[in-house]
Order: structure tokens, then sequence, then C-alpha cells
């Protein structure tokens, strides 16, 4: 891995900032033709991008390009526009500011010292990425519901390949929801003392905690992987909906 | 317990003489041909790179490299160091664009082309020395630590093991310089810095201190707003700090309590601000 | 500015007190005096936090008695006197002992953090020749946390910082120090500090040698200003060799290991594998002072039984990765970038290294006063406390006793007297002409880098650990030699930032130390702690007694006298009788 580290650090400073900008791009693309243009649920499955919308009827005033997705979307869509790290890429990857850290690239930077204004402005925006955490932990409920609505069905027990997927999703979209810098402070971070405070010390277990899960750049980690893990997840979806493969049954029903 | 040391020696008595000289040769590193460095040679008004030839030495660092070429081919390049074991942090410079400790730096590890120069987010001095007293009004304009209570204090180490690692900042400043506010948009009246930030962070932290330093690091100086978390200044760190994870972000997850939590601030309306000295950011 | 057409022009800079060296003392100094509203100028040749003290790792001694209840003042004093072999100054050393617990928590006063305790107060580890765990520290950082906890005090006030300024001389009137002649190195312009006193805090001279842990820094430029207006010296003749510095890459020989490694368990082996401490000091093993360790490490070496870069080797991988990363963190990262060596793996390979000055600049212990009227000093560059061998951890209480002793007694001074601080015109200029001489010197001559490193390795070869008359007075010619030549040191460049010109100010400062050095050596003929003289067999019972005292004498040159140490008063002398009870 760490080889694999080094060599990463030898391209060229423009390689990273390019890479988030088309990943982020390809994600956004797709998220949005899947909401416009797909159902939401096959079988006991039902896709992340949906999550509890998914048999959701809007009704008939509204316009047909508002899908009943968005009205959940919003939640981990501002949540990850204003995370601290997603805040980092997409400024050093699309605004460019600075695109990387070596003074060649620094001198790259498009604005003047003038027009900058780094997050006192628009972006003073971001402060409100706290409260996007509190809706998100609603998200979060939901995915893990519907991650054992697959293997709990109506119809008995079930585990099946989809349900790996749905539950190493759950998983990943946790990590990354509880590694929330936000979250750090307010569970213990603002704190001072722990042990001077009643309940100090419980709090200071959790912090340490997420502060773990947090740190040596695992808020980013856990950034991207749940965003492969909701694009594979949904992509599976797709597959065993259109039948292009068989969802494979570990142990069936009742087994 | 008298003098313990005298006579019970191994080698009491008669020992060789010789051992009066002791020999100076042998602590020269094996040679390993030569290394080329660039370094820049002029002042404010400018200058250009120069090209230097010296010894390679085994496990040679850029500043080994510099002080052989001062002392063998320019006796006045200016250069500024101290310990040369990374605990000062006297010796930052700029090698190959990347703000370096040139102490720490092996030559080694470089391939091609070396080049050295000063930081750039402060006025060039000479060569490679640059003005960093900035750093030292930005220090003085911040609120010290205060507190009311008398030392020796009972403080637990669960409450403060998170403060040493700002504490361990070596005052390098090449965060400072790393940092595209100040490099490249230069606000230096509005802005602290990193290396202040993660100052703040111990203080505000800190169990027994009682000051508020949340003003100032909004409006008054710090301008912790303009920091857009794009962590360059963890990457160059030299002693390992993660200045935007465990400085900066908390410090503006606390000035987001102050001033940007609507429900925060009603909850201060309602039932006042928590007056004592262990209660959450607030109170300092 | 004052000018004049054939004049150099200089500044004038007027304090109540100037303190020379921003390290540990002379902040400490600069608070007690600032705090009390006097205004305060402080000279360092570096950045403001970049001082010596910041390389001190193990921790500050002192006897706070947080996890070893029994110790007391008593105790510490009674260590502290054994350690330097009784020639000490007993009262500097029961201040010392008495007054550091306040000192230290002084310092958490105002911010500094230490290691705790389970009772959550300050913990304190095991250290050489200190009986009880002692020093109180955070990681192997403690230096850092010291001076940037001082210079944050003291941004916090009123006094005036200069820095990366150099002192060339102190100026004296009617008897008096009234200020001082100094340059910055930046710019090369000069500044004269009118001052009431002046508190020398500048530290050792470690760059005598060629392998040292000491800074570039570390020229004895204090000891040499005090010299030049008649202070009386002592004990000169005391070099501390740490008895673990790095040995391999050669960039970085010399380069400190901190005692904290063997007060944390470190081992200590020869090639053979074996723990030769037991043939030195069974008792004590690794923890013994740090004479013993230091010739313990060179002898080993000398017998042939060192590692294969001619050091011995030092084995700390029994605390583990975590253990090592919790304690010594420092250190892991100092072996891992500077020798590609990972410490949690694998032993360290050692060799003593030049570290601490334990002579210097004689003061009164009440107020650090030296001999003469104006002048205190404080710090490593003041002589006394620490007698034949320091103990570890003692040099930064030190600095925090003395360098608020030094304040307080600048102060008093201040208070009391009403001087005129005007310098003669034609005394400045003959000055500035000295010092910028090298700079103007057409023809081609002696290069002050080389100098200086020719001097460095005399000094290594003839003054080192162990000494004999031949040697000594072999190199004391050769010194002798260097110092004619120094006369004839040119450096090319402007006064701009120039470091030739600036080492041309420190190899005079150099030189003269070593000559005094290798003088005072040649008059010790004993054992005695750190002054090891292979052609005597002890230590002698008559220069027990004394302290060799060193002046600039009529025509200049260095003058000597054996001073007898006055007897320790009965309730000191009777700590040791009770304790041998």
């Amino acid at each position: 891995m760490s080889a694999i580290a080094a060599a990463w650090k030898r391209l060229p400073w423009w390689v990273e900032p390019m890479t988030v900008v088309f990943v982020l791009t390809a994600f956004g693309l797709y998220s949005f033709a899947v909401i416009v243009l797909y159902q939401g649920q096959y079988e006991q499955y039902i896709s992340p991008f949906f999550s509890f919308t998914a048999t959701m009827e809007l009704p008939g005033w509204v316009p047909g390009f508002i899908t009943a997705p968005m009205l959940l979307l919003w939640i981990p869509l501002g949540f990850r526009a204003t995370c601290y790290y997603y805040r980092k890429a997409y400024y050093r990857a699309f605004f460019w500011d600075p695109p990387a850290c070596q003074s060649k690239a620094q001198q790259r930077e498009p604005r003047s010292p003038e027009n900058y204004n780094g997050e006192r402005a628009l972006f003073v925006l971001n402060n409100v990425h706290r409260y996007f955490f509190y809706a998100s932990i609603f998200v979060v409920a939901f995915l893990w519901y519907e991650a054992f609505y697959t293997v709990f069905t109506p119809d008995g027990f079930q585990i099946a390949v989809g349900s790996l997927f749905w539950f190493v999703n759950i998983i990943l979209v946790s990590a990354y929801t509880f590694s929330c810098h936000s979250f750090r402070h307010l569970i213990g971070g603002n704190m001072d003392c722990y042990s001077c405070n009643r309940g100090g010390n419980i709090r200071r277990k959790i912090y340490s905690g997420v502060s773990r899960l947090n740190e040596n750049g695992g808020h980013a980690r856990w950034a991207w992987l749940s965003l492969f893990s909701l694009l594979l997840t949904d992509i599976y979806l797709r597959f065993i909906a259109a039948g292009v493969i068989q969802d494979y049954v570990l142990i069936p029903f009742g087994g | 317990m008298s003098e313990s040391t005298n006579g019970t020696n191994g080698t009491n008595g008669r020992e060789d003489q010789s051992l009066a000289y002791a020999p100076v040769a042998g602590t020269e590193g094996a040679k390993r041909g030569t290394t080329k460095l660039k370094i820049f040679r002029g002042d404010a008004e400018g200058g250009e790179f120069v090209e230097y030839e010296t010894d390679m030495i085994e496990g040679m660092v850029v500043l080994d490299a510099v002080l052989n070429i001062q002392a063998e081919q320019a006796p006045d390049l200016a250069v500024r160091w101290n310990c040369k074991a990374a605990h000062c942090g006297s010796c930052s410079a700029e090698v190959n664009g990347r703000p370096t400790l040139m102490c720490k730096q092996r030559v080694n590890e470089y391939e091609g082309e070396i080049r050295v120069q000063p930081m750039q987010a402060f006025p060039v001095i000479k060569d490679l020395v640059s003005d960093v007293s900035w750093n030292y009004e930005v220090s003085r304009s911040m609120t010290p630590f205060t507190t009311s209570q008398q030392a020796p204090f009972t403080m637990y180490e669960e409450d403060v093991e998170r403060l040493y690692e700002p504490k361990s900042c070596i005052e390098c400043f090449m965060c400072q310089d790393v940092c595209h506010v100040l490099r490249t948009h230069h606000k230096h009246p509005e802005f602290a810095g990193p290396r202040f930030f993660v100052r703040g962070q111990w203080l505000e932290m800190h169990p027994m201190d009682e000051a508020n330093r949340l003003e100032y690091l909004k409006d008054g100086g710090g301008g912790i707003g303009y920091c857009n978390i794009t962590k360059c200044c963890t990457e160059v760190c030299p002693v390992g700090i993660k200045i935007t994870d465990n400085s900066i972000i908390p410090l503006k997850e606390r000035v987001a309590d102050e001033y940007y939590d609507p429900a925060k601030w009603l909850m201060r309306k309602i039932r006042g601000r928590k007056g004592s000295r262990n209660g959450s950011s607030n109170g300092g | 500015m004052e000018t004049n057409g054939t004049r150099e022009n200089y500044e004038v800079r007027e304090h109540d007190v100037l303190i020379i060296g921003a390290g540990g003392a002379g902040l400490r100094a600069a608070i007690s005096a600032a705090e009390r509203g006097f205004s305060v100028g402080i000279v360092t040749k570096s950045l403001l936090g970049k001082a010596h003290t910041v390389m001190a790792e193990g921790g500050i001694a002192t006897a706070l008695g947080n996890v070893d209840p029994e110790d007391g003042w008593r105790t510490h004093f009674m260590d502290t006197m054994k350690s330097g072999k009784f020639i000490n100054n007993w009262r500097m050393a029961e201040i010392h002992a008495k007054e550091s617990p306040d000192r230290v928590y002084e310092l958490e006063q105002w911010g500094a953090l230490f290691n705790r305790t389970p009772e959550g107060k300050i913990s304190q580890r095991p250290f050489g020749g200190h009986t009880y765990r002692r020093l109180a520290h955070i990681g192997d950082r403690t230096g850092l946390e010291m001076i940037r906890t001082l210079q944050e005090k003291v941004l916090a006030t009123d006094a005036e910082v200069f820095m990366e300024t150099t002192v060339t001389k102190l100026l004296k009137k009617d008897g008096r120090v009234v200020g001082a002649l100094a340059y910055t190195r930046e710019s090369g312009k000069f500044i004269h500090f009118k001052a009431k006193a002046v508190v020398m805090a500048t530290g050792g001279w470690g760059k005598i040698f060629k392998v040292t842990s000491n800074s570039w820094e570390g020229t004895g430029d204090g000891v040499i200003l005090s010299y030049d207006v008649g202070a009386e010296l002592v004990d000169m003749e005391m070099m501390q060799f740490h008895p673990t510095g790095m040995v391999w890459p050669p960039g970085v020989r010399g380069l400190l290991v901190t005692e904290g490694v063997r007060g944390e368990g470190g081992l200590l082996r020869n090639a053979e594998g074996r723990r030769y401490m037991e043939d030195y000091d069974p008792e004590k093993m690794e923890l013994s002072t740090r004479d013993v360790v230091a010739r313990a490490n060179y002898t080993e070496v000398q017998a042939g039984r060192g590692s294969e870069h001619g050091g011995v080797y030092l084995d700390i991988t029994h605390l583990g990765y975590e253990g090592i990363m919790k304690k010594l963190p420092t250190m892991y990262h100092q072996f891992k970038n500077l020798a590609d060596i990972d410490i949690s793996e694998e032993p360290m390979e050692v060799f003593p290294t030049v570290h601490y000055t334990m002579g210097g600049v004689k003061v009164d212990p009440e107020t650090c006063a030296s001999t003469v009227p104006g002048l205190f000093a404080a710090g490593e560059v003041a002589g006394g406390l620490h007698g034949a061998n320091r103990l570890g951890g003692n040099s930064l209480s030190d600095l925090l006793v003395f360098g608020k002793r030094a304040g307080d007694g600048a102060m008093a001074y201040i208070e009391e007297s009403t001087h005129s601080v005007d310098i003669d015109e034609a005394d400045l200029q003959a000055e500035l002409r000295r010092v910028l001489e090298p700079l103007e010197k057409k023809e081609e001559g002696e290069s002050p880098y080389l100098l200086q490193q020719e001097l460095q390795e005399v000094m290594m070869e003839h003054a080192n650990m162990m000494r004999n008359e031949d040697s000594l007075k072999e190199g004391l010619g050769k010194v002798l030699g260097l110092k004619d030549r120094m006369e004839k040191i040119s450096v090319p460049g402007s006064r701009l930032f120039n470091p030739g010109w600036h080492t041309a100010q420190d190899v005079r400062y150099l030189i003269t130390i070593s000559e005094i050095i290798v003088r005072t050596a040649l008059e010790r003929r004993e054992r005695r702690g750190a002054q090891w003289r292979l052609d005597y067999d002890g230590p002698d019972e008559d220069l027990g007694k004394i302290n060799f005292i060193v002046t600039r004498d009529a025509q200049g040159e260095v003058g000597i006298e054996r001073r007898e140490i006055e007897p320790m008063p009965g309730h000191l002398a009777d700590l040791f009788e009770e304790a041998k009870v």
C-alpha cells in the first residue's frame, strides 16, 4: 500500500485534483440520471439513492422532473457538500484554491488576493454542517432498516449476495457519518475538562472513538469508500432488475 | 554513600596514557561522489540560482550540503539554523518548491535537481534567510494563557493528553509558508495562520484556561474563516501535527457554536452562558 | 541615529536592563524585570524560541515529591553536591534545591503542560544520579515546553526583543557595566545599548569541540564578554561530556540522545553484548552520574569493544513501539529520520558528546551579581552550582531559579544606583572598527570557518574526557598558534547577513575560552568529576577544597588563582553526617 501511496505522490500535482473532478462529476451525473429515470425498488432491495421514498407517490401537480428521492437526497447531498473533507476536495479540485501544495501549483490559483474570501463570504454557509449531520442520522437509520429488510423480508429470512452489498454500504456510510468532524466536536471536542463534568467520562470515550475513526485521513477514506459503495449497491440493483446477473442466494428462505 | 565513583572504575590505575590523545579522524563518513545544489543567492532586490557542487557524504542532509558549501565555497551564504536535529525549527526553506526542514531532509532522497530557496510567504532578507518576524507579532496579539486558579493544578492525563500534540509545535513556520492564504493571497494582517490556530487549540482546550479567543479567531486578526481547510499545512508539518483535523476544524466548530448556530444561540439566550471554567468552549 | 562623516553610524537604544541571551535563564530574568515595570531589552543571536534550551529533553529536576513523597530539597541538595564532587557553591545548590519547585509550579501557572500522575499531579521520572524520581517532564521535549512558555510570557510583556543580534562588547564606565555594543545579523547595523544593568545569559561553549550536542550558537560569547570587562570565572576546566550522543550518520554525530532513554530503562551494551556498567558502577548501573557513564562508554570503545561505527549500544526495545511513542517520541523520530533506525526494533549506537559547561562567570548566589558591578549572570554561562559534574535535569531548574534571581538582583541594583550610562564616542568607534576589520581586509587572510574547525580538532584531541599534562601542553601550543592566526581573519561579502563575518566574531570567543580551559585543566592535577587526569590516580584532598578562579590579568593574559571554598555551614554539613549514620 505504501508503495502505491509513494507512486501516487510522485505523479504530477494536477493528477489528484483532476481525478477528484472526474469521479465527483461522474457520480453526480449517474445519481441524477438514476433518480429521475429509474425505479427505486426491486424485490426486497431498495436502492440507497431512494431509501424511504422508494414507494412514495408524489401528488399530481408536482412537475415530472421532481421525483420522490429528491425529498430526501438533499440531506446526504448537503451533508457531503458541507463536509470538512469534501470541502477540501472541491476547493482544491473545482476551485483550484489551491489545486495542490507545491509552489508552482499555488501559483496557478486563479483568484486574486482581493477576490479570495475563503469561507468568509458565500462559503460561510458551510458552517451549517452540523445540522446536516443531525439530519443524516435519520438517513443512516433508514439505510440500516433497509439493509435488514433485505434479509428479514415479509416472506421470511434470507441471505443473498445482494444483502452483503447493502450491509457493506450501510457500514461504510455509518463510518463516514460518525467520523464527522462536527460530531467529533459536539460529542466531546467542545469540552475542556471531562473529569470536571458529569457524564464527561463517557463523552470522552465516545470522543476518542470518533477521533480514531476520523484521524489519519479516516474521514476522507470513509467519504470515498461510502461513495463507491453507494454507487456499486445501486448498480447491483440495476443489474439484477435488468436480469444482467442473478442475485445468488447464500442462505435461502427459512434456512 | 561517599564518592563511589572514584576507584571503582574498571580501568583504575596506570591505563594507557594515549587515551589522552583522542582520535579525531574516523568521524568522517564515506564520500559517495559529489552532489549538485542550486541555491538562491540574492536579497530583497532580487537574485538568481547559483549551482554548487559539493562532496556527497553518507546520510547527508540538505543542511549539511549547504553548510559545506558555505565553509568551502561561499563564506557569505546566508542560512539560518540552530540545533540541526529537527527540534528547533530554524532551518526552514523551500526545496523544489516544497517547504522543508533542511536538517531533516536527506539529499539522496531527491532524484535530479535540488533547488533550495527561502520561504516565499515572508520577505527575503538574503539567500536562504527570510524575515519571519511577523509571526512573533501575531503571537503577541493573541491572549496568552489566563487562569484564576493557583498552580499546582490538579489535572488528569485524560483531560490534557490531546494538548500534547499542539504543544509539540517547533515554530518552523513552514505551515505559514505553505498556506495559500498567506503565500498567495497575502492576508497577513487579517489572518493568523496555521501555527497560531495550533496555539489557539491548546489554549482554548486547556482545562484551566479562562480566556475566550473566539472573537479574535473569527474577526480580531485570527481570520479563521479565510482558511478553506485544504490541508497543505498538515502535509508539511515536520513534527506531524494534524493541524487541519485537530486544530483548525475544532476551532472552526467552536466559532460556529458561538456565531453560526441558531440553536446554540437560542439556548444561550434562554439558559445564559455557562460560567463554569470547566464548561464547554465558551467558558475557555 | 547619530551620524558623522568619518564615523560609523549606530543606533542608540536605552533600557533599564539589557538581557543578553534568550534561553531559559534570559527569558526568566526578563519576566522578573518586565513584570515589575522596568524597561527590558533582550538580545538574542537567533530567533526567539530557538535557544539551546529547546534541546533539553529529559526534564526539570525538582524535588516536588509527587511520585516519591520521601523526596525533598535536602536530598536534592545532597545529590547535587555529591555529583559536583563538593567543589560546587553549596549556597547555590541549597537555593536551587529549595526554590526549584516554586519555579516549576510558576511555569505551570503560565500554561506549561507536564505529564501527569494518576492523581493529577506533575509526573516525575528517574534520572542519573538522582536518588528519587524527580524530573518533571513532558515526553522528551521538556525544553521546548519550557522555552515556549517563557517566550509567550515575555511576548505578553512590554519587553523588547532584538532577534538575531550579536553583542560584541560590554561597555564599562567608572567600573560599572553600563551597556553593550551589538550589531544586527540581518543588516549589519550597529546598536549601542545603554542599560543600567546587564544580565548575561548566553549559555555554554560546546562549540570549541568538534563532536558536541551544542548548536552553532554555543560559542561562549557571554563568558568572554564578561572576562574582558574583568569578571571572575570559576571551574572553567569542567566540561561535561554527555554519555550518549548519536554516532551515525556523520552529519548528526554528537547529536544528543536524551538521558531519558536510560531513565526509562534503556540498557548499555558493548559489542560483546555485555552490560558493562556492572564494571563501573554496579549499584546505579546505567543511571550513574554522567561523568561515570561517559567514561565507561569511552573506555569500552577505546578497548576495542565498540560498535560498527565506534560507539556502544543503547537498547530501549523492551518499551516497544507504543511505549516509545508515549515516552520518547522525539528520539523515535530522530533516529528514524536521521539514521534510518527504528529504535523499537534495534539498539541505538551512542558515544559521549560534549554537552555542558559547568564552569563560567562567578556569581553571588543570592543576586547572581558577577564580580563586576552592573553585570549579572545566570544559566549555563554562570558557574558554581554544578561543580565538577552536573546532574541531568539540574540545568533547566538552574535556568529558572537563577534566571529569576538574576532579574531580581539586577532590579535591586538599578533601584539603588543613579549612575550615568553614557560612553565616550572614541571608545565606541574603536570597537566598531575592530568588529568591521575582517570585512575590510583587502588581502586574502585566514578563513574563520577553517580556523574554527582546526580549533575544534585540537580540543578534541588534547582536551577531551581523558587528559594528561603532555597532551594538554601540546594542545595549548596549538591553541596559542591559532590565537596568533586569528588576527589575520578576513571575510568576503557585505555586512548584510554574512555568516562568515559572524563566525569571525565567534572564533575569538572560542579560542580564548579554549586557552582558559586548557590552562585550568593543567592546573587541576587530579581526577574529579569531569576533569580526569590520567597522570594522577584519584581525587586530591587539597584540590577538593579549592576552585580555580580565572581573571584577565594586567597584561591581558589568563590569570589563574586557587581559591579556598568556604566550608559548608552546620545545617548543610549535618545533612551529610546524618546520611552517614
